[in-house]
């Protein structure tokens, strides 16, 4: 990679007041400031967006694909965590 | 292959059988890798050499809503490149190195676009005709199997139908207009047509990547398949133009429920994929000159970027000291 | 300020956009770079749709029928009010951001004017409209301005020149003719000349950041808003008019 490349920026946008930042791509910018501007027309060109992120892709740490198992399948036997395990009555299903 | 691969191949298989996404980080053959960065890549080509044929009509645009119009769609084009290029980046390459190869002649790109643009009415037909025949195509897509071009593929598919919308509107105005307009319609109709078939590639038994792209369902339908879909759909939509299709073979046949259309020119189709189209030059040159004629600016902007972060970087530790 | 010289003034604040958005518009396909591409289709969307807007009220107040394209597409260019700041060439990227800068500072203060008038309030809401959109011009052609000046040797070289090269037309942005001190008696314009400190404070300011030098105020070319144009919008404006005026009848 050339120093003269620009790095890659993911890019989140909070389409609506009261949703969270949702991840829409990515994209190629010298800095931030142009990410942000970049990312404007690329991704809000229909109304879509209230806020934008950019955050430098190499600054994102995933979890390893090999570790999902490990990292997620836990949760899986875990029903108790979800409401729909609770039968109630009728007059306080609501809850 | 060692015991550990076969077991991540066989997974991967099980995955893509089970219609899963399969995301930047999973394992995957090296040649589902190439597949997708060689696919992807040429659809990302595609959208931004297909800015040219189109943007050869933005400044003279017959009325304002028309100009703001095809702006509109031509900035689409490039949204969509762009959203692929991101796309193919998961893949582990990176845009320079495709772009590259789209520069060098190594890349292909959609062969439509090597065609030209001589009247107004021919954005009327790319917008129906071209961008019609890749709905067809991009639909199945948002349901392939790799997760960031599926996604890409989504985003695409919405913008999209508003590009074949204004290209039919436009025509249906030329083909209801003037005499001038009608045969500026309908001589658009006859150079864009064929090519517009061709669009779908050869038949798949012609075509070397299909079937193992069927299988990793990259591709859902066969060429064959969605040509035949496609004649289907627009041939009745040239009737309510009150246009012509330029093919005296065209028939509908009651007994297969299809359009039989005449022969296709391979040929014609071969020798512009390999460069003897009547645009081909032009399109490549156009690109590599803004690329090369753009070095300056871009590089001017990695500078400022590292010069700026030096700068905050001196005085923070200014501050800190 | 007679009807005749309020048709002219919003013909004028059309005209620089419709010519800046043209010139915009020869860029879509060939910029530095994708994501700049877009942003400069943006900038000339957003121009023609000013343009749009001005020319619609225009053609209302003069009451004779002509619509947006009519005024559009069947001037000649010496009935083109433009400054001949727009209908300079794109030449390269960085005499085509020197020129959006060096307008988008002037555009900004005379659209915060004529958003806030109440002799024209239709204008006034065509330009409050058109406030936004050039406050985003103005972030981007500035920062644009400063990543150049402030980038590598050549670029700062590039666009030392292109300064020279272009700052000999942003005299006639402050200079008022007879429509211009019209529309400014009535309330319709700003004073032009009192927003010539401003902008030198403003634009000075950027080209500070950006390492380069303010060029010095020598001769101003003028003659856009009489008219009297430079080569170039003769064959911008042929282009541009062709079909309309080639098929007369049709409507698009």
């Amino acid at each position: 990679m050339s120093s003269h490349e620009w790095p890659l920026w993911e890019i989140f946008v909070r389409s609506r007041q009261g949703l969270g930042h949702k991840h829409v791509g990515s994209l190629h910018a010298a800095d931030a400031e142009m990410a942000i501007s970049n990312a404007r027309d690329v991704y809000t060109r229909r109304q879509e967006g209230v806020s934008i992120w950019v955050v430098p892709a190499a600054a994102i740490t995933a979890s390893s694909p090999d570790d999902k198992d490990a990292l997620f399948d836990p949760a899986n036997d875990k029903v108790y965590r979800h409401p729909t395990f609770y039968q109630l009555p009728d007059e306080v299903n609501h809850m | 292959m060692s015991p550990v691969e076969m077991n991540l191949e066989a997974r991967f298989e099980a995955y893509v059988a089970e219609d899963k996404k399969i995301e930047p980080k999973d394992w995957m053959p090296d040649a589902y890798r190439k597949t997708l960065i060689r696919q992807i890549s040429q659809h990302a080509h595609s959208e931004i050499v297909g800015m040219l044929p189109e943007g050869n009509w933005i400044t003279r645009a017959p009325s304002l809503k028309r100009k703001a119009i095809l702006l509109a769609k031509v900035q689409d084009e490039a949204g969509h490149g762009l959203y692929l290029y991101s796309a193919c980046e998961t893949l582990g390459v990176s845009r320079d190195e495709v772009l590259n190869d789209l520069h060098s002649g190594k890349a292909k790109y959609s062969s439509i676009f090597n065609y030209p643009t001589l009247n107004w009415a021919d954005i009327g037909a790319v917008g129906w005709l071209v961008d019609g025949a890749a709905i067809m195509n991009q639909v199945p897509l948002c349901k392939c199997s790799y997760g960031p071009y599926a996604r890409a593929m989504v985003r695409v598919c919405k913008e999209e139908s508003f590009h074949q919308r204004q290209g039919f509107q436009i025509m249906l105005t030329m083909a209801e207009g003037t005499p001038d307009q009608k045969a500026m319609a309908q001589d658009a109709l006859n150079r864009w047509w064929w090519p517009a078939l061709m669009m779908f590639g050869p038949s798949d038994a012609d075509s070397p990547h299909s079937a193992q792209s069927m299988k990793w369902n990259i591709k859902r339908f066969s060429n064959d398949e969605l040509r035949q879909k496609f004649v289907d759909m627009t041939v009745p939509q040239a009737e309510l133009l009150g246009l012509t299709v330029p093919d005296p073979d065209l028939r509908w046949n009651e007994a297969r429920g299809h359009y039989d259309f005449g022969p296709i020119d391979w040929e014609e189709f071969f020798q512009v994929i390999q460069g003897n189209g009547p645009c081909n030059k032009e399109r490549l040159d156009a690109r590599r000159t803004a690329h090369e004629r753009g070095a300056w600016v871009r590089d001017a902007a990695a500078a400022h970027a590292k010069k700026s972060a030096a700068r905050r970087a001196n005085t923070s530790e200014t501050h800190a000291a | 300020m007679t009807p005749e010289q309020h048709f002219q003034a919003i013909l004028r604040v059309g005209d620089d956009a419709l010519v800046l958005g043209q010139r915009l518009s020869e860029w879509c396909g060939h910029g530095p770079v994708l994501e700049e591409d877009i942003a400069l289709t943006n900038i000339a969307l957003d121009l023609i749709g000013q343009a749009r807007g001005a020319y619609t009220r225009a053609g209302s107040l003069e009451g004779k029928g002509r619509d947006e394209d009519q005024l559009a597409y069947f001037r000649t260019d010496r009935e083109f009010q433009n400054v001949l700041l727009v209908e300079r060439p794109n030449g390269h990227f960085g005499d085509t951001i020197v020129r959006q800068m060096l307008f988008d500072a002037f555009s900004l203060a005379r659209l915060e004017w004529l958003a806030q008038q109440t002799v024209d309030l239709e204008l006034a809401a065509v330009a409050a409209k058109a406030v936004k959109e050039v406050r985003y011009h103005w972030s981007h052609s500035s920062q644009w301005v400063v990543r150049l000046g402030d980038g590598t040797d050549e670029s700062h070289a590039k666009v030392q020149q292109s300064l020279e090269d272009l700052w000999p037309f942003t005299g006639e942005l402050f200079t008022s003719d007879d429509v211009d001190r019209a529309a400014a008696a009535a309330g319709l314009f700003p004073v032009l000349e009192d927003l010539q400190a401003p902008w030198v404070d403003r634009v000075k300011a950027v080209l500070d950041e950006a390492g380069l030098n303010t060029p010095e105020n020598g001769w101003m070319q003028r003659g856009g808003k009489q008219g009297i144009h430079s080569e170039h919008l003769g064959y911008m404006l042929a282009e541009m008019q062709v079909l309309p005026r080639t098929y007369p009848d049709a409507t698009w």
